[in-house]
């Protein structure tokens, strides 16, 4: 399976991200710098974390002036797998592709550590390898984390099973009903704020974040028996 | 050049952590008249004066970038040269 991983100016998980899909999962991941138009080529699309434009004028806003934004938004249109970590997170939700904002933590500090999350969906493209109501833990690090949607977006998250992880400890930063991580409508294009590729060796302290690629890998290889 | 003064503040809805801090130390410094304090951000645009219908290209920069509707709402003034 081809990863593609989107690096903007400002990414810095890019690597982890790497090391997890080419050596842990076992898999192949390319770097694509976000002037390259073309992701056709690949099975799945990553948005990494990190500080895309130095955060400048909100986390995620400026990566929309990206050439690679309009081939994202075919790849998405394909119904094909994007998953954005982080700050990647930030810039599918600036783009509209998934719902809500982010807005600065409650304590206005920037955060890290691990946080214990809560799998609320494991009937996904993204978890269909954790156990529904799975407790997990997943390292963080963030200034931006305070996930907010309106009442009338948060009944339809509710209502169509959008809601994939919440914070199940006091990390939540003041996001709204502790959403940690929400899919797109379709399902497909998953955003998650903690960082899942630095869960992924027992070497490097846990890997609960190791199952969310296992359950990527498992769809691509069923559709493929499928179409074969 | 034509200058455009773009005023973003934060949704009613939406909890400004900032604004409560800030509301908090006015407090504390004696100015319990205080009740509120929402902050925003002031955006400082310069246009060639050329241009047609200001109006519109500001709402659509407004729009596509320069403002997150989720969270956020805007007003603009024209400062007339």
């Amino acid at each position: 399976m081809k990863f593609a991983i989107l690096v903007f100016p400002g990414s810095s998980c890019d690597v982890d991200m790497h090391h997890a899909i080419n050596e842990v999962l076992g898999e192949k991941a390319d770097y694509v710098w976000h002037t390259e138009a073309n992701l056709e080529d690949f099975d799945a699309v990553i948005i990494p974390s990190g500080s895309s434009y130095g955060d400048y004028l909100r986390p995620g806003a400026l990566a929309k002036g990206s050439p690679a934004v309009e081939s994202l938004i075919s790849f998405v249109e394909s119904k094909k797998p994007v998953l954005g970590v982080g700050n990647g997170f930030q810039i599918l939700t600036e783009l509209h592709l998934l719902p809500g904002a982010f807005l600065q933590n409650k304590e206005l500090l920037f955060k890290s550590g691990n946080a214990k999350l809560k799998v609320e969906n494991a009937d996904s493209i993204f978890t269909s390898e954790y156990d529904e109501g799975q407790e997990i833990t997943i390292p963080f690090a963030q200034a931006y984390g305070n996930y907010y949607v309106d009442k009338t977006t948060l009944a339809e998250l509710n209502e169509n099973g959008q809601i994939t992880f919440t914070y199940k400890d006091e990390n939540d930063n003041g996001s709204t009903e502790k959403i940690a991580g929400v899919l797109n409508e379709y399902g497909n294009v998953l955003g998650i704020l903690p960082l899942p590729e630095r869960a992924i060796e027992e070497l490097i302290g846990g890997t609960d974040g190791l199952p969310l690629f296992k359950s990527i890998l498992k769809r691509w290889n069923e559709n493929n028996v499928n179409q074969s | 050049m034509t200058k455009v003064n773009v005023y973003v503040t934060l949704r009613e809805s939406v909890v400004d952590p900032q604004g409560i801090a800030t509301t908090d130390a006015l407090k504390n410094m004696g100015f319990a008249e205080v009740t509120s304090v929402r902050i925003g951000k002031l955006i400082e645009l310069e246009i060639d004066e050329t241009t047609t219908d200001i109006d519109a290209r500001v709402k659509e920069m407004c729009d596509k970038l320069l403002i997150n509707k989720v969270i956020e709402d805007y007003r603009y003034e024209i400062e007339e040269a």
